[in-house]
């Protein structure tokens, strides 16, 4: 396996835990590569900061306004539903 | 109003939030605000991302869960609760990014793309010991709103759904409109460009390799 063919393959041994083991061609390449194995684990460890991130708070005033346009809308769409 | 898609793709064994859409189906609007206070983050989060911007995102937080009483009734589980949410409010970001862009359709662009044309690495480097330490959080969130908000718009909009909110690639490929090798290579464009660019923030240049093309 080249590193062409190891990029074209990258999703699938990021993704799929099992790749390297099912695919042997895949685990010969990185066990010699190190360029392929930095890059491998720099995916990673970027794909886990994007994960890692906190939550963006919503505004607190457009909670409010949120709220009530739900209550409206649930109104006519459930006419006899206690809101 | 968005189109929903029908799916056909098993919604999980543990789906949490499909006790409160059925309660909400009868009715039951407290179960409709517990069900929006727990996925509204995740929707927010997705909207924020593909738009950038904080009142476009809240407008299509507003939109999605307004869909989401319109449509209730036709809500037969046939995907999880979250992903049929999720892909309601991506159709909204969609939208509002076509607008904002002057383009006419909802879908992005669904020429078939190529593994050959993906960019190959070029700083290639161990990232420093406790990178994201180094950092405060505040920068950190700047440096990855930046390298995200860098990609192009279709390359964005696969990475968030597949690696940040993990749809499957089928899930992606159907909310968006794409064809799974379009889904497959798009991530890959995305995954190599944020990598690219973190790897250029947070690498040990004392452990740099060339890339080496010859095999």
């Amino acid at each position: 396996m080249t590193c062409e063919e190891m990029l074209k393959a990258l999703n699938d041994v990021i993704d799929d835990q099992s790749a390297l083991a099912l695919c042997t061609e895949f685990a010969d390449h990185l066990a010699g590569c190190n360029p392929c194995q930095l890059v491998v684990d720099n995916i990673r460890k970027t794909i886990q900061l994007y994960k890692d991130e906190q939550p963006y708070p919503m505004p607190e005033a457009f909670q409010d306004r949120f709220r009530d346009a739900h209550k409206a809308k649930w109104k006519v769409k459930f006419p006899h539903a206690e809101v | 109003m968005a189109v929903l898609p029908t799916t056909h793709y098993e919604a999980s064994a543990a789906d949490d939030y499909l006790p409160l859409l059925r309660r909400a189906q009868t009715g039951d609007f407290a179960a409709f605000e517990s069900l929006v206070g727990q996925l509204q983050g995740r929707v927010y989060g997705v909207a924020y991302r593909i738009l950038g911007h904080v009142q476009d995102a809240e407008d299509v937080v507003q939109q999605t869960f307004l869909s989401v009483i319109e449509h209730i009734d036709g809500f037969r589980g046939e995907s999880a609760v979250a992903t049929w949410v999720l892909r309601i409010a991506t159709n909204f970001a969609l939208k509002s990014l076509r607008k904002k862009r002057g383009l006419p359709t909802v879908s992005l662009d669904t020429v078939d793309e190529s593994f050959a044309d993906v960019p190959h690495p070029q700083y290639i480097a161990h990232w420093r010991e406790s990178a994201d330490s180094r950092l405060d959080r505040s920068e950190l969130r700047e440096l990855l709103d930046r390298a995200i908000a860098e990609l192009d718009d279709k390359y964005r909009v696969v990475f968030v759904l597949r690696d940040i909110e993990e749809m499957s690639t089928e899930e992606t490929a159907e909310a968006l409109g794409l064809s799974i090798s379009n889904v497959k290579v798009r991530l890959l464009r995305a995954r190599m460009q944020l990598r690219e660019r973190l790897t250029r923030e947070l690498g040990d240049d004392a452990t740099r390799v060339e890339p080496d093309h010859r095999h």
